[in-house]
């Protein structure tokens, strides 16, 4: 029980210790998962305690980098609930087209997967030309591969799979090359695409958008932070601007829940009010 | 006695009926919270919580995230995310890596809800076919809260409860009825 709750004192040190070095704030992320997180990292670098980590984390920049691997969770697919993307088209995209241009702020973008997948989206609807996408993460290996949009052909069969029951008008594969086992993204997809490092947890917004897409990001935040995010968005949504979230993500438990109407409730795309 | 905060269970297996017993043993004015985690395919589990709510007539419903935890209630986890239990007794779900070829993981709630319960928690182990769950039983024990099995005499798939008991050695080796009668007569926790 006291090793236990070592671990829990030291878990929270270390949090502690990459705020105020490293400025990457994880004070209010899920508590539970964090600690897995943590423990598994702690194994992975061979330490022997959670205090042994924060040491080599503290004092070498290399290590943190390392850690942050373990820190955040890069699970995406494209057209990930296909559900999802069928309702964007039909629902989102039709009031889409009535603005004369638009911005889509991708937040928590991870590899990119869910940046291509709304890239296409837009291509299709004859609307990428008029559209600017912010893609932002806090993870700057994930926002490089994003960049790079190489991806392996494994996971095609599954993605072509969920681009068709999304709604996809055309040959998936007319969006990638295959070279060498990989699928390599049509680089004009990304021509409107800006990468950027943001936090949820720590930034402020930085433009007026459209509609803003946030996906399986915020189940690993605790409730403070999920408001904050929401704030955020709400903030940098224009009047009658719509947020789409992941599909087990919900406004529902949040402060923010009566200043957005539930536009598609089981895809998760809302409205501000 | 000290009282029940809250029961965990886990199955893979065989746990659709095992559970339908289990439950279908509590009465109808339960006070104490249940969680469950069932290995399923994806397409299978989403209708889980409706099967549940109808075959046992009482309220059944998939765990969301941030929700609090409410006495009586019976939570499923959801397909594709694993559920956890944080310390404040609310419920988190993550794609985080599968444990045991598995997402949602027994392992992962029942390591969360020992840490979330304490000594105020019950585990409950039943058919399966693969490890999952044995460690994070063994976890609820260290914790101080009673950990159940169902005899693997008895299971339809023995896998589970033996990599389970080959693990710590749980409070009670019961069959199916047993459990439902012991999880029947626990008392919720006074507040």
């Amino acid at each position: 029980m006291s090793i236990e709750r070592n671990t829990d004192i030291e878990i929270r040190l270390l949090i502690e210790a990459i705020y105020l070095k490293y400025s990457y704030d994880f004070r209010d992320y899920s508590g539970a998962s964090i600690k897995r997180r943590v423990l598994h990292a702690v194994r992975q670098f061979e330490c022997a305690t959670v205090s042994a980590l924060q040491e080599r984390v503290l004092h070498d920049p290399s290590v943190f980098m390392q850690l942050l691997q373990y820190l955040t969770i890069p699970v995406s697919e494209m057209f990930r609930d296909p559900g999802h993307f069928l309702a964007l088209r039909e629902e989102v995209v039709p009031h889409l087209k009535t603005w004369p241009s638009i911005k889509i702020w991708i937040a928590g973008c991870s590899t990119g997967e869910e940046v291509y997948s709304m890239a296409i989206l837009l291509r299709e609807e004859g609307l990428l030309e008029r559209t600017i996408i912010y893609a932002t993460d806090i993870n700057p290996s994930s926002l490089e591969k994003a960049k790079q949009g190489i991806y392996s052909m494994q996971n095609m069969r599954e993605y072509t799979e969920n681009y068709q029951k999304a709604g996809g008008r055309r040959a998936f594969s007319d969006y990638y090359t295959a070279a060498y086992g990989n699928a390599i993204i049509d680089s004009s997809l990304r021509e409107n695409v800006t990468f950027a490092d943001h936090s949820l947890a720590t930034d402020s917004v930085f433009s007026e958008t459209q509609l803003i897409s946030c996906r399986n990001v915020l189940i690993y935040f605790n409730k403070t932070l999920q408001d904050r995010a929401f704030g955020l968005f709400h903030d940098s949504l224009c009047h009658r601007g719509f947020l789409v979230l992941g599909s087990k993500e919900t406004l529902d438990f949040s402060a923010y829940a009566n200043r957005f109407d539930a536009l598609v409730k089981p895809e998760r795309i809302y409205r501000k009010s | 006695m000290k009282g029940t905060d809250a029961i965990v269970v886990g199955a893979s297996a065989g746990g659709v009926s095992a559970l339908l017993t289990v439950f279908a043993a509590l009465p109808a004015d339960y006070a104490i919270a249940l969680l469950c985690v069932l290995h399923l395919p994806d397409d299978r589990h989403s209708q889980l919580a409706e099967v549940f709510s109808r075959r046992l007539q009482r309220p059944v419903q998939e765990a969301r995230d941030k929700e609090s935890v409410v006495p009586g209630m019976i939570y499923v986890a959801g397909p594709g995310y694993h559920l956890s239990v944080e310390r404040d007794r609310s419920l988190s779900l993550s794609q985080e890596d599968r444990v045991h070829f598995s997402r949602p993981s027994i392992d992962i709630l029942f390591e969360s809800a020992a840490d979330a319960y304490g000594d105020g928690l019950v585990g409950v182990l039943l058919t399966g076919a693969n490890e999952d769950g044995a460690r994070g039983l063994a976890r609820i024990k260290e914790h101080g809260g009673t950990t159940l099995i169902q005899d693997p005499h008895e299971a339809q798939v023995a896998v589970m409860p033996e990599a389970a008991l080959a693990l710590h050695r749980p409070d009670h080796i019961l069959p199916l009825n047993g459990i439902g009668q012991l999880l029947a007569k626990l008392e919720p926790r006074a507040c």
